[in-house]
């Protein structure tokens, strides 16, 4: 059966799909991974310096994808350019549309050009034909890469990253208030959303960046910077058990308030959200995690463990962080405004909106990574990749 | 002071932004429609688009036009308050052109969609176990449906 | 035909004026009707529901609705003995046939629902380009050439009255009538409905004797707690529902 109970007629069928699901997950990877480069720019944490163009170039990856899903949901895409044209002042999705459109060009898009000004000119003199167009292009016809010009660069960079960092609260935050602010929806509506998306972001973010920095220095066949790894590790930790602390200070909330929704809610959570939120998110995806974390904190093993039980909370994290995304978006919906039922998700295969679509825009951005690694090399390659310590 | 050639590859930047954001405006006035903020923010158009679709039910008094003879019974009747289209369906069409037929009804299920016997209805609304009162047979054997009270029975009760 | 002469003289003048409406399929609005004289609501009489699903057929067929997807629907409650903690409701294809016979005993009775209509409207906030709006005479409206289908409105309304059109792909509600309102008619519902459990109210007009009736009855909204100011006015509403 696939209602329980009551549910208006219109509720039965959800309206926001997978895809919706993925949309703050991507966003919230854009954040989290924009922050930990910001820790090396403002905060000084010198530590994590290889992967700050990682950071960055992923950050772009990402947001270049993440308004696709969006496009796949419409039932009007092309009507899309009127959320631009005539934004409603009044809807969070709307506004979201202009701190979108500023984090791309104005913090995201400026400070790689900066960051990257001094490798675009070098290559584009030392290329030819279409390559050294490209890069002619990226150059936006200026060489000046002296020492003055560079200096400018980093003063502005700096400010740029400064700006960015309330940036990218904004455009996580912004996610999490779409959801927060329906007061329609008992699941959805609570002051601690926006908080609770940005601090789960960071934690996607800075997970993401450590499994990729990981992936790609093993694949390029260097030694992982141990100190690196270590730090992002530790910042991974901190921002979890923030945001871990959130999430349940928002359940015995619930609990203790137990207001007209919350029977309808619990029953909900202990059946059909049971495996996507206590097993994968909080269980395996959350709790394991922590446990591992703190055991490297407090006993560190050996390198080649610690790396292991890096790579195992990393990718834990990414699960469960997903599966916060799911458990707020679909379980918002899996029940009935009523407080009397309950429906269920079917999602299709290969419909537009199915789980075939779901995948290849999570692969995307990874494709879409591949080519900015290739255009704007995060790392000096040296002439000879036999195995060197960064 | 940084001289200018140190910075202008930043003016450069800001001036590719800048010519973005006029493209982005001139454009605007051309795709936002012309209707929209006439009475708040949306497209003015669209209230008289939305009130200017046809209609499928006449009205009753439309009906009551050509068909005053059947006012005359129904009014007296407990059907008196019961629109025509109710039971008839929609009849737009028929009113504009009454060549074309209004659908043929069939007692035996219209009638029960109101007065089959349900807990939940009211308690004075008129209301029975159709399979125990009339036994099959259609609603219209015994019940004229613009007067339905049948008076021997009336007479009878009393 | 049996008319006396007063009777035809009466009835000749609001003949024309209503033939016109009838005959009103052409695309020009009426011009005598202004926006800015009316602010429309409905009045739904729990007393009077027999959960005959005659709205909910008419609205389907005035407003050429998918099937499964209702711009109008009746519920049914059944409240048992020990108060309205436990009640159980159901709505069979939204109460378009009818209902079945109940089994339950305890309280029962029917509720129409729709859109409220909210003067505060919570969908038309959250819509991010301006494709649903609260009309000036208080209907909302859904600008089908505008709508994006991003569902948001769906998701911010807490009575469930909306949905989206599969053959539109946008946004999709009652408009109350909007077409018939405008040219003196009442909504297909109400016309429809044979206990005048739906009535259509004008609460700027002071001669609506439905305005009358909300000014000196006990009325309640669904979910006041909301503040959407809806205008969707219940007269015997029990606390049980939802």
């Amino acid at each position: 059966m696939p209602v329980e109970g009551f549910m208006y007629p219109n509720e039965v069928e959800l309206q926001w799909s997978v895809l919706i699901v993925l949309y703050p997950f991507l966003t919230g990877l854009v954040a989290g991974a924009f922050i930990l480069a910001s820790l090396e720019r403002v905060f000084n944490v010198e530590a994590v310096k290889p992967t700050y163009r990682l950071a960055l170039l992923t950050a772009l990856a990402f947001l270049l994808v993440a308004p696709l899903p969006l496009q796949l949901h419409l039932g009007h895409p092309e009507r899309s350019p009127e959320m631009y044209l005539t934004p409603h002042r009044s809807s969070a999705m709307a506004m979201f549309g202009f701190v979108y459109l500023w984090y791309l060009m104005g913090v995201l898009v400026v400070e790689i050009w900066l960051d990257y000004r001094k490798d675009i000119v070098t290559t584009m003199q030392s290329s030819a034909g279409l390559r050294k167009l490209v890069y002619k292009v990226l150059t936006l016809g200026s060489t000046n890469v002296s020492e003055g010009a560079l200096k400018m660069d980093a003063r502005v960079s700096w400010i740029i990253t400064v700006i960015g960092i309330p940036s990218a609260f904004l455009l996580h935050g912004y996610v999490g208030f779409i959801f927060g602010s329906v007061k329609a929806n008992p699941w959805w509506s609570t002051p601690l959303m926006p908080v609770v998306f940005i601090f789960s972001a960071m934690v996607s973010g800075i997970a993401a960046v450590m499994l990729l920095y990981m992936f790609l220095t093993k694949y390029r066949r260097r030694n992982i910077n141990m100190r690196c790894v270590d730090t992002i590790a530790r910042y991974l930790f901190y921002t979890f058990l923030i945001d871990f602390s959130l999430e349940m200070l928002d359940l015995i909330h619930r609990i203790y308030e137990a207001d007209e929704s919350f029977r309808s809610l619990d029953f909900m959570v202990h059946t059909r959200l049971f495996l996507s939120q206590v097993v994968i998110q909080i269980a395996l995806g959350t709790v394991v995690p922590l446990v591992l974390l703190a055991y490297v904190q407090i006993l560190p093993p050996r390198p080649i463990a610690r790396k292991r039980i890096y790579g195992l909370a990393g990718s834990l994290t990414m699960m469960g962080i997903f599966a916060m995304r799911w458990n707020v978006v679909i379980g918002g919906q899996l029940f009935s405004k009523s407080f009397l039922g309950y429906t269920t998700y079917k999602m299709s295969l290969v419909a537009r909106e199915g789980l075939l679509s779901a995948i290849f825009l999570t692969l995307l951005p990874l494709g879409i990574l591949w080519v900015l690694l290739k255009l704007l090399p995060p790392w000096p390659e040296q002439a000879t990749p036999a195995r060197m310590v960064d | 002071m940084t001289p200018y050639k140190d910075v202008a590859h930043l003016f450069r930047l800001a001036s590719a932004f800048a010519t973005g954001l006029v493209l982005f405006l001139l454009l605007r006035g051309s795709l936002v429609p012309k209707s929209f903020g006439q009475y708040g923010h949306y497209r003015g158009d669209a209230l008289s688009e939305v009130s200017s679709r046809p209609i499928s039910y006449a009205g009753h008094e439309a009906c009551e036009l050509c068909h005053a003879d059947i006012l005359e019974v129904k009014k007296y009747g407990r059907h008196a308050h019961v629109a025509c289209e109710s039971c008839h369906g929609p009849l737009a069409k028929h009113a504009e052109d009454p060549s074309i037929a209004p659908q043929k009804l069939d007692t035996a299920v219209l009638c029960v969609r109101c007065h089959e016997a349900n807990h939940a209805k009211p308690m004075d609304f008129p209301q029975v176990h159709s399979a125990e009162h009339s036994a099959g047979l259609p609603c219209n054997t015994c019940h004229q449906p613009h007067t339905p009270r049948i008076e021997a029975e009336v007479k009878k009760k009393k | 035909m049996n008319l006396s002469r007063r009777k035809l003289l009466i009835l000749l003048p609001a003949a024309a004026v209503a033939w016109d409406y009838v005959l009103a399929g052409t695309p020009e609005d009426s011009p005598n009707y202004k926006a800015t004289e009316h602010w429309w609501g409905m009045l739904l009489d729990i007393t009077k529901c027999i959960g005959c699903g005659s709205c909910v057929r008419a609205c389907q067929l005035e407003n050429h609705v998918p099937d499964g997807f209702f711009r109008t629907w009746v519920e049914r409650y059944v409240v048992r003995d020990w108060g309205f903690e436990h009640v159980k409701v159901d709505s069979p294809d939204g109460g378009k046939n009818g209902f079945p016979a109940l089994d339950d005993e305890g309280k029962s009775f029917f509720v129409p629902k729709m859109c409220n209509h909210c003067a505060d409207s919570p969908c038309t906030q959250v819509c991010p380009v301006g494709a649903t709006f609260v009309s000036p005479d208080g209907v909302v409206l859904v600008d089908q050439k505008y709508c994006l289908g991003c569902r948001y409105c769906i998701q911010a309304c807490p009575y469930g009255c909306r949905f989206l059109n599969p053959e539109t792909n946008t946004a999709d509600k009652c408009n109350l009538c909007y077409h018939r309102i405008t040219k003196g008619l009442t909504t297909a519902c109400c016309e429809s409905c044979p206990t005048g459990a739906r009535q259509l109210a004008d609460l700027k007009d002071p001669n609506d004797p439905v305005h009358e009736f909300l000014k000196t009855h006990s009325v309640q909204v669904l979910k006041p707690h909301l503040a959407t100011g809806a205008k969707a006015f219940y007269n015997g509403l029990d606390g049980s529902v939802r």
